[in-house]
């Protein structure tokens, strides 16, 4: 069943067309940065952004700072909300169900599909964008390493090994594959709860939306930390030096106890649903 | 095959089906009747584990549904409500999509049963074309095929020959029988009576949620008492059965009389010819309005006591 879900989802032109529009915005900064040579003042804009002009190879992490907070988090609840729902307005859910497929089964297979997506969109971001940073603005990865920016790190000279930068882009992913499955994981949860898959991207979105404008709410306080999208950004430590936990261990947790509380409640509520679509 | 004790399912406060005890024995030609909204496909859905009863008992090839569902399932091949299928795919593919999705679809020959059940329902020389480019004749026996894909002992239909034109419905009946000769039995429901009328051989009709009829349909069409009756001298066969006569066509005669025999003995020995005689039955239509309260589409305004 995983291997037809997965069949599935390469196989739908949509797949790409995403992966391309999340490939192609970090493409417009670049230009854009490249041709005018006006970096962001530190401290705003993108995280990275003032630095890739000097240092090329360090663009991949400024794409996911780019793509994390909306366009992707926006793609993976419209994949998700669409898992279930999908198959049940196309028809094609009650076939899968009397082939037999078990519904837990198919609930795993749909959310591993989901996950393959999400590593399959942030490694075609992260590639394109090392090229894109490696042809626009030059990498200055000289054999003593990668000088991480000074409005990241605080202290400018710390520099790291390429091994190194290879190491903290793949603990990003991995913290960005978390932080993201915890949205499909609310996207799929009203997947099974409506037979629109509109209407189930649209739940999640609503609960990023709020949780991101609560997460500025001074008056918010109290909750803040219980937010789905408080430690998003946390990826951000890994490029601290040396690496700050805090956050990145507060957030996982954070995405695991929604993921197990949703999953939780997605299965116990597909597995007694009527499905009379 | 299946059997179904008190079942019943509610949404809310309405009731779609409605204490059905359904029995379906081995072999036979079953055929559901009944019109849009009468709980038809409810109730199909719930013999297939799709929706969980409210209350009753479901037992099909033996076990328990829902509880056991998934070890019946293998051997029956099911079209519920429409065909279902990924439109961006072909339609080659999307079958091999569905046999890959549950056991039992091995995929060492695959390819021939695709092809084997593509033929069968008249699609074998499909091309690599999308789904969403099919009419929906095409898509009914893409369905059809998708339920044939691995030889089933039971199929469950809903509205088959949704679709079809004619000769598509007359195909689809002829391979049906066919299935059934091989000892498939089969289990389809139809709004449609011409449909059960030609295929079945055990008619069960449904009502507002209730199974009000379920017989063999060759108990259900009894002789109505009637005669019909030809002859080139209708008026001289008038004369002689005076006032037993309650119809006149041309030459064709409707009497009351329960003997047909006795009949034609009567009429030959007076002198008239008669060409053609038989004993009026009842058409599965009489049956049906006789069992059924109204049309489930009408809204009728309830008068204020």
């Amino acid at each position: 069943m995983i291997r037809v879900e997965l069949a599935k989802l390469f196989r739908r032109p949509r797949t790409y067309v995403i992966a391309g529009l999340l490939c192609a915005l970090p493409l417009i900064v670049a230009i854009f940065l490249a041709t005018t040579r006006i970096p962001p003042p530190p401290g705003q804009g993108g995280a990275f952004l003032s630095a890739v002009l000097s240092n090329g190879a360090l663009y991949p992490a400024a794409a996911m700072a780019l793509v994390l907070p909306v366009f992707l988090p926006v793609s993976v609840a419209v994949l998700a909300g669409d898992a279930v729902a999908g198959e049940a307005s196309a028809g094609t859910l009650r076939y899968l169900l009397v082939r037999p497929v078990g519904r837990s089964r198919l609930l795993v297979a749909k959310l591993i599909s989901l996950v393959v997506f999400v590593l399959f969109a942030i490694s075609a971001v992260l590639v394109t964008s090392y090229l894109t940073g490696i042809t626009l603005f030059g990498a200055s990865t000289s054999s003593a390493g990668v000088a991480l920016p000074p409005d990241v790190t605080s202290l400018s000279g710390v520099t790291i090994s390429p091994a190194g930068l290879v190491l903290r882009l793949l603990g990003t992913v991995a913290y960005i594959v978390i932080s993201m499955v915890g949205v499909a994981a609310i996207a799929l949860f009203l997947s099974t709860v409506t037979d629109s898959a509109l209407g189930a991207a649209m739940g999640a979105l609503a609960v990023l939306v709020t949780s991101q404008v609560l997460v500025t709410l001074d008056a918010a306080q109290a909750i803040r930390p219980y937010l789905p999208t408080r430690y998003w950004l946390a990826w951000i430590d890994f490029f601290r030096e040396p690496v700050l936990w805090r956050d990145i261990e507060r957030g996982a947790g954070i995405q695991l106890v929604y993921l197990v509380v949703l999953l939780g409640a997605a299965w116990a509520n597909f597995l007694t649903k009527d499905v009379a679509n | 095959m299946i059997r179904t004790k008190d079942l019943t399912k509610r949404y809310g406060r309405t009731t779609a089906v409605d204490g059905v005890d359904l029995e379906v024995r081995e072999g036979d030609r079953y055929g559901l009747l009944g019109p849009n909204g009468s709980g038809k496909t409810t109730l199909v859905r719930m013999l297939l584990g799709l929706v969980f009863a409210t209350r009753g008992e479901i037992e099909v090839l033996g076990r328990p549904v829902p509880r056991r569902v998934r070890e019946v399932l293998p051997s029956i091949g099911a079209l519920v409500e429409g065909p279902g299928a990924y439109p961006n795919l072909s339609g080659r593919t999307n079958l091999a999509v569905f046999d890959a999705a549950g056991p039992g679809g091995r995929r060492r020959d695959r390819r021939a049963r695709i092809d084997q059940a593509l033929e069968r329902v008249g699609l074998g020389g499909i091309d690599r074309r999308p789904v969403k480019a099919y009419s929906l004749g095409m898509r009914q026996r893409l369905g059809l095929a998708a339920a044939l894909l691995r030889p089933p002992r039971l199929l469950i239909l809903d509205e088959p020959t949704n679709g079809l034109d004619p000769r598509g419905i007359r195909e689809v009946r002829d391979l049906l029988a066919e299935l059934n000769r091989d000892g498939v039995t089969v289990f389809l429901s139809s709004h449609l009576l011409s449909e059960i009328d030609a295929f079945c051989s055990r008619v069960g009709v449904m009502d507002r949620g209730r199974l009000v009829v379920q017989d063999d349909l060759d108990d259900l069409r009894v002789p109505t008492g009637r005669v019909t009756l030809g002859t080139p001298t209708p008026e001289r066969a008038v004369a002689l059965l005076d006032g037993r006569v309650e119809h006149r066509a041309g030459e064709i005669l409707t009497v009351r009389h329960d003997d047909p025999g006795a009949l034609n003995a009567e009429l030959v020995a007076a002198g008239v010819t008669v060409t053609a005689i038989a004993a009026e039955r009842r058409t599965l239509e009489e049956v049906v309005l006789a069992a059924t309260t109204g049309s489930s589409d009408r809204v009728e305004r309830v008068e204020a006591a």
